[in-house]
């Protein structure tokens, strides 16, 4: 079965998403800010679920955020834990977490989830994102 | 006329005031708070690593005061709806976040409870209490986690400074003064 990517554009409060189901890349990038983020998250959850059934062998997701506040912190932990559920199936998942030189917040808050979630973490540190 | 106007201008300059507004906190004011205090910060140059803090504590200080507003009880306010203060002073190298909002008296006991308990935390209990909290809560209809304060007090690195002015029996003032230091 194929299905469709999901594809977001970026705005001032909500990330890029591109979610590739060909390639198995799963990508957040921008900023994640909304009053209320249960609402913009809601799709991806979905997007997920419907890959689970049927998942490239690996898959890589890329979380390149400049900012997030807390209501997405608890979304993008239950995005997290939707992966840790895939990865105990057919596919192995993989979490690349960037962060900007310097920026030990977002180090931090990277350390915070790989604590959390049983899931490989990789840190990775980039001038710029 | 009278002098007021001056009075008011020479307070702002004094407190060496970068922003201020008083009115009703929309979606959209947010947005345009966050866009003006980049610009700002780039215009000066600002550490990148600044930037970030004070944009981060900056967004959960907006996002507090546009979901926990009360006023509706409150009944000396003619019906200028969900108003509140917001002014951010840069003096030396220190930027400082000041909120003022109304808010239900009876909600005053959990808050307080909850700045007393933040402010004792030293930097790894903040960590290991963001990271409970963030595990352990869910988030309420309006999409808030209840990580506000826990979050704001780790990237300050400063205790939080409040106070809480009883207006009647129903509504209390709550103000909050959040330090960032380079």
């Amino acid at each position: 079965m194929n299905m469709e990517n999901l594809t977001l554009e970026g705005s001032a409060k909500t990330p890029t998403v591109s979610f590739d189901s060909e390639n198995g890349v799963l990508e957040l990038k921008g900023r994640s800010i909304p009053e209320n983020s249960i609402e913009f998250y809601k799709p991806l959850n979905d997007w997920i679920d419907a890959y689970a059934a049927s998942p490239k062998p690996n898959t890589i997701v890329d979380v390149k955020l400049e900012y997030f506040n807390t209501s997405s912190s608890k979304c993008i932990l239950d995005l997290f834990k939707q992966l840790e559920k895939l990865n105990a199936g057919n596919t192995e998942v993989k979490v690349n977490w960037y962060f900007e030189e310097d920026d030990e917040d977002m180090e931090e808050a990277g350390e915070d989830y790989q604590a959390i979630i049983d899931l490989p973490f990789k840190m990775i540190e980039v001038e710029e994102i | 006329m009278d002098n007021k106007v001056f009075d008011i201008y020479k307070q702002l300059e004094e407190k060496n005031v970068l922003l201020s507004f008083k009115g009703m906190i929309t979606s959209e004011l947010l947005t345009t708070i966050l866009q003006i205090m980049e610009s700002k910060m780039d215009h000066i140059d600002e550490k990148p690593k600044v930037k970030k803090k004070v944009f981060n504590i900056l967004v959960e200080c907006l996002q507090n005061l546009y979901h926990h507003i009360d006023q509706e009880d409150f009944v000396h306010v003619p019906t200028e709806d969900k108003s509140a203060l917001l002014m951010i002073a840069k003096a030396n190298s220190e930027y400082v976040i000041t909120t003022g909002n109304y808010m239900k008296t009876s909600d005053v006991e959990p808050l307080k409870g909850k700045l007393d308990l933040v402010n004792s935390m030293d930097k790894a209990e903040l960590k290991a209490y963001y990271k409970q909290v963030l595990s352990e809560g869910s988030l309420s209809s309006k999409g808030t986690a209840g990580l506000g304060m826990i979050d704001i007090a780790r990237k300050s690195g400063e205790k939080l400074d409040y106070n809480f002015m009883p207006i009647n029996e129903i509504t209390t003032f709550f103000s909050l003064a959040v330090k960032i230091a380079e």
